[in-house]
Formats: structure tokens, sequence, C-alpha cells
């Protein structure tokens, strides 16, 4: 049988996907190296998540007494339900990685400048929401890792001078994390979030073509393919993969839930969710106010205003700036890596203990101011070795702060055991 | 057809304000949750005084809270809150060690080593007949220990 191909035999898949698209893009925009797919894969995953979400609330209630025991009920007396369960369990792991992914794309092949900065503006809200949604979701388990977690975090804005108390009593419902939390949660979780993300999302995916595709490598070499199949048979491919694999790891790998959350024992040791495993990792070290406002407002005050400078328009879509700037990355978050984890050690076994018999007061000071001049050290080093202009600057310092956040999310994870003292 | 406004933007503007305005409200009310819990004056019991040893620390975990009896007779009530993020403190032999982020505290609430950077919450404590009681529903933060905290029976 031969039927030939028009516009009425695509599936519905498909035709969606044609209306985001132009009808033309250029081959090297659609090559897999250029974006990864990662892009996609995020509007993939935010699909997969808001399905299984929805199907979620046919069995959820938010409520402490009967939260944790809705979620046994449905892994253990629904249909596929701890299926359900995982495949939105391991969705929303993976969206924080492959979001992150997409940001370290769009940053490192210089995406974000001129007409593009409003859209980083937005991906930078987007990876809020993407935050938000896992930090609000893990509440609702109402097991022993949630309710710690939770009441961890939840009271770190105390350190925020003047508005801090109330903000968390805010986001709480109240001095403590209880019922009024989960339902505070709960809501923000599975409407406004979600509701605030399509928003978001689509005024992403609007400046994408406003600003007419993504960025190339050679834009002068232009070679105009069309969409349909060039680019959808890809998209549908990743697509695929992608779906098939959550639905494997969902199959094999349960979701965590560990005893019915009890406010008056904290488990020994209580880890943060993963992704702000290196922010507690932080918080042993330097003085909370450094951890919780300092630190954060400086680097989320950096990533906004670098997009305004005025980068030359042939840097923009080539990797990591330029020739040498493989070379100043690899240089950079080696250098940070082993400094970071030298810095830990040092900290842990020599400099906390001498500083506690002094006084506590002046806790975490002398290891930030350490951080410090080692990150000016590895900058002079760069400029003296490479001739870093201002841009490649800016890339070194982002590889250098990023590397250090996870060296201190790998340390929290792997190495600390009871009382949060290393182990080896 | 004319407009004395533009719709467009009036609209706009009408919905910011309202959330605006729920913000605020939740914001402001969120204060007065808890202000109105620390009017609601409740006193734990614990129990006759006689019973309570020198230079011991009890734990209370249904009311939240531990009991501090010093060497002189002294007794001291702290929030089981770790002053540093709110984990539970658990009780060692002389003081007080926090699970989350290794924060110990003195048998006087005194921080011994960071992250926390204030010594614990305390609760007021008075005695009618004997019986000791606790007012468990009112933390009193403090930045560091002094003899005024302590109360003598
Ligand atoms: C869009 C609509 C969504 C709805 C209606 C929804 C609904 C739910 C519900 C009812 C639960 C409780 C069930 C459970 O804990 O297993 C839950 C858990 C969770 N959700 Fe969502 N969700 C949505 C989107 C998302 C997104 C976009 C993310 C992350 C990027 C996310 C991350 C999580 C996490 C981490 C949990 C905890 C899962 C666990 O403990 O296994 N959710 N969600
Ligand atoms: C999770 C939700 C997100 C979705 C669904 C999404 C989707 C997309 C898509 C489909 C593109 C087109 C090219 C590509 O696939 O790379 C794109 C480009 C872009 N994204 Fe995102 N994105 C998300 C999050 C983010 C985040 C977290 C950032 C950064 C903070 C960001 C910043 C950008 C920028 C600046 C571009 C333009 C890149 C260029 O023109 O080459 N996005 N996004
Ligand atoms: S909550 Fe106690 S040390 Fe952090």
């Amino acid at each position: 049988m031969t039927s030939k191909p028009s516009k009425k035999s695509y599936g519905i898949f498909t035709t969606f996907l044609l209306h985001l698209h132009p009808p033309m893009v250029d081959k090297s925009a659609i090559k897999f190296t250029r974006t990864f797919g990662l892009g996609g894969i995020n509007a993939l995953l935010f699909v997969i998540l808001a399905v299984t979400g929805v199907l979620l609330r046919f069995s959820y209630i938010p409520t402490p007494n009967q939260a944790y025991e809705s979620i046994l009920n449905l892994q253990n007396q629904t249909f596929l339900g701890g299926l359900l369960r995982n495949l939105h369990h391991w969705s929303a792991k993976l969206m924080v990685i492959t979001a992150f992914l997409h940001l370290l794309r769009v940053f490192f092949t210089q995406s974000i400048y001129f007409e593009r900065k409003r859209n980083w503006f937005y991906g930078l809200g987007l990876f809020a929401l993407i935050l938000a949604f896992n930090f609000t979701g893990y509440l609702l388990p109402w097991d022993q890792l949630s309710f710690w977690a939770v009441t961890v975090v939840s009271n770190m804005p105390y350190y925020i001078p003047f508005v801090g108390e109330g903000l968390s009593n805010f986001l709480r419902g109240g001095p403590d994390v209880d019922g009024h939390t989960l339902l505070n949660f709960y809501n923000l979780h599975t409407s406004i979030l979600p509701l605030l993300f399509v928003v978001l999302m689509s005024l992403h995916f609007y400046l994408v073509r406003k600003a007419k595709g993504v960025t190339l490598e050679n834009p002068e070499e232009k070679e105009m393919v069309i969409v349909m199949p060039n680019l959808v048979i890809r998209e549908t491919l990743v697509a695929l993969g992608l779906f098939i694999g959550l639905l494997l790891v969902s199959m094999l790998f349960a979701a965590p839930l560990l005893e019915y959350a009890n406010p008056q024992l904290s488990p020994n040791p209580i880890k943060a969710p993963w992704y702000f495993a290196g922010m507690q990792e932080l918080l042993i070290h330097i003085h909370p106010t450094l951890a919780i406002l300092v630190v954060p407002v400086l680097f989320i005050g950096f990533l906004f205003w670098m997009p305004s400078q005025e980068i030359k328009r042939e840097n923009i879509g080539k990797w990591f700036y330029n020739e040498q700037g493989k070379s100043i990355l690899i240089y950079s978050s080696l250098l940070s890596f082993f400094f970071t984890f030298a810095l830990v050690l040092i900290n842990d076994y020599i400099i906390a203990d001498m500083m506690n018999s002094l006084t506590p007061l002046l806790f975490g000071w002398i290891p930030f101011i350490i951080y410090i001049l080692l990150t000016i050290g590895i900058i002079f080093f760069l400029k003296k070795k490479f001739k870093i202009d201002k841009f490649e600057l800016f890339n070194a310092l982002f590889t250098i702060i990023f590397t250090s956040y996870v060296v201190l999310s790998l340390i929290s994870i792997y190495l600390r055991g009871n009382n949060m003292e290393l182990i080896f | 057809m004319t407009m004395k406004f533009n719709r467009r933007g009036f609209i706009k503007k009408g919905v910011i304000a309202l959330i605006g305005a729920q913000l605020g409200y939740l914001f402001f009310d969120s204060f007065k949750r808890k202000d109105q819990s620390d009017k609601d004056q409740k006193w734990f019991e614990v129990g006759p005084l006689s019973n309570l040893e020198k230079n011991t620390i009890y734990p209370y975990q249904s009311g939240q809270f531990y009991l501090s009896v010093l060497e002189d007779g002294g007794i001291l009530a702290f929030s089981v809150k770790c002053t540093h993020l709110g984990c539970v403190i658990q009780a060692q032999k002389d003081g007080f060690i926090c699970p989350c982020h290794s924060s110990s505290f003195n048998k006087y609430g005194e921080v011994m080593s960071p992250p926390a950077t204030r010594a614990l919450d305390t609760f007021d404590i008075k005695v009618k007949n004997g019986i000791l009681m606790v007012n468990n529903q009112n933390a009193k933060k403090r930045s560091q220990f002094e003899k005024s905290q302590i109360t003598y029976a």
C-alpha cells in the first residue's frame, strides 16, 4: 500500500509540533549537538508531569492525617498506582537536571544577549518555578524526609533581615510545618505553579521564534530545510526515547517513602532535597546570613546583570565564546573542584575547631574570605595565561561557582554521615 | 468606539492590584496567627519539684521542651528546636546536639559549635505548691545565656 504524505495524514502530535515551528529552519539549527534537544525535552517532561500529576490528584488527600496513607494506598492497592507515582517522581528529578543543562547550553553558547536577554530572564523564572515545584511536591508525601527537609528550608528566610520571619510564616501558614503548610503547598503545587509555568513557557517559546530561532555557530552559511519531516522526526524520536527510558526507570526503581512524619524526632542525619544539598553543605561552613542571603543575591544578581553587557555579535552562538574557551572552562572547573574540596576539608578539620574556641559569633567568615581570595587568584591566573576579556571572565566566574556548588552537593550527598560528620 | 482609558491596561492593573491585595492580606494575616498563639498562656505540668535530680537533662517530648537542672538546683527550660534551622535537638550527657547540621549546645543552652549562632530559646518556668510548670507556648529568643534566665525554686 502506498500513500502520499498529505497534511491530513499527520497525527495530532505532529500537527501540534508544526504549530510551534516555522515552516523552514536552518540545517545547522537542527543538528542535535546545537541544542541537544534540551528545550523540547523540558517541555515534554512538563507535559508528562502535568498528566501524571492530575492523575495523582485523584487519589492524593492533602491532610497530615491522610496524605501518607493515601500514597500507601496508591502504591499498594491501586492498579499501576506505584508506576504513576514513580513516573511523576523520576520525571520531576530529571527535569531539574535537564533544565540546568539547558541553562548551561544557552549560557555557554552566549545565547543570552540582545534579543535573547528577555528570554534568559524568563528562563531563569522557569528554573525557579521548577525548583518551587520540586520543593512543594517534596512535602506532599508527609513522611520523615519531606517533613524535616521542609522544616529546615522553610526556616532559612529567618536570616533575611526584617521581612524574613513574615515570609517564612506566610509560606508555611504559621510558625510550624503543619496542616496549613500542606494545604498551601498542595495548592501551589497543583494549581498556581502550573498556571504560572504555562504562561512563562508560552512566552519563552514565543521569544525563541521572535529571535529568529536558536543561535548558530556560523550564521553566514545558511542552508534552509523544511521542518516536516526533518525536525519533527528528530523531535519525535527524542520524545519516544525519553518516554521509554522514564517508563523503564519507573518500573525498576520505586520513589522513596520513609516513615510517617514525626514532628518530635529529627532523623539523623537529615538531608535536604538533593538539589539543595549544596546549600546545606554551605550552611555547615559559612555564616547563615552569608549562605542564605549574600551569596544567592550576589549570584542571581550576576546572572541578571550579565546579559545587559554589549557582547560582539560574532561571538554569539560560538560554544564557549571562542577557540580558547574550552581550555578556560577546563582550567577553571578543575581548579575550582580542587580548591573547593580542599577548603571543605581544611575548614572541617582545622579552621572550625580553631574558631570555636575563640567565639562562635565569628563563625564562617574566614572560609568565605578564603574562597573569595582563591577565586580572585584563579581569575588572575587565567588573565595571565589566556589574556581573557570581560566575557571570558564571566564564563570563568560562572564555571567556578557552579563547579563549587556541584562539589558541595556531592560532599553533602555522599560524604556526610551521622551528625553530619565526614565519612571516608 | 472611543474609550477614556486603555481597557487592556486597566484590566492588567486591576488584576495586579487584586493579586497584590490578596498577597498583602495573607502576609499580614500570617503575623496575626502567630501573635494569637503567643497570647495563649498554657502551662505544661511537669510534676513535683522534689523528683528532679541535680545536674541532669530531662526530655519532655510531648511538651516539645527539655529541662536542664543545674548543679546548684537552678532550672532552665529549652525549646527542642535548634536555633539554626529548626530541627529537633537531641540530649547528650552534658548538653545537646542537632542532627541536621551538627550544632551543639551546653546545658545552659549556649552554642558550643556552630552553625547555630544563637543560644537555645527558653520557656518560662513557675512552681506552684511544689509542682513545676513550664509555659511551652511562648518561646523566648535570646542571643546569649545570662544568669537571670535561671529559675530557682
Ligand atoms: C502540573 C501539574 C502537577 C500536578 C497536578 C501535580 C500533582 C502532584 C501530586 C498530587 C503529588 C503527590 C503525590 C506524591 O507525592 O507522590 C505530587 C508530587 C510531586 N510532584 Fe507534582 N504535580 C504537577 C507537576 C509537577 C512538576 C512540574 C514537578 C517538578 C518539576 C513536580 C514535582 C513533584 C514532586 C518532586 C513530587 C513528590 C513526589 C514523591 O515524593 O514521590 N510536579 N505532584
Ligand atoms: C523548563 C522549561 C523550559 C523549556 C520548556 C524551554 C524550552 C526552550 C526551547 C524549546 C528553546 C529552543 C532551543 C532549544 O531547545 O534549546 C529554548 C531556548 C532558550 N531557552 Fe529555554 N526552556 C526552558 C527553560 C529555560 C531555562 C531554565 C533557561 C535559562 C535560564 C532558558 C533559557 C533559554 C534561552 C536564553 C533560549 C534561547 C537560546 C537560543 O536562542 O539559542 N530556558 N528554550
Ligand atoms: S538545624 Fe540544627 S544545626 Fe541546622
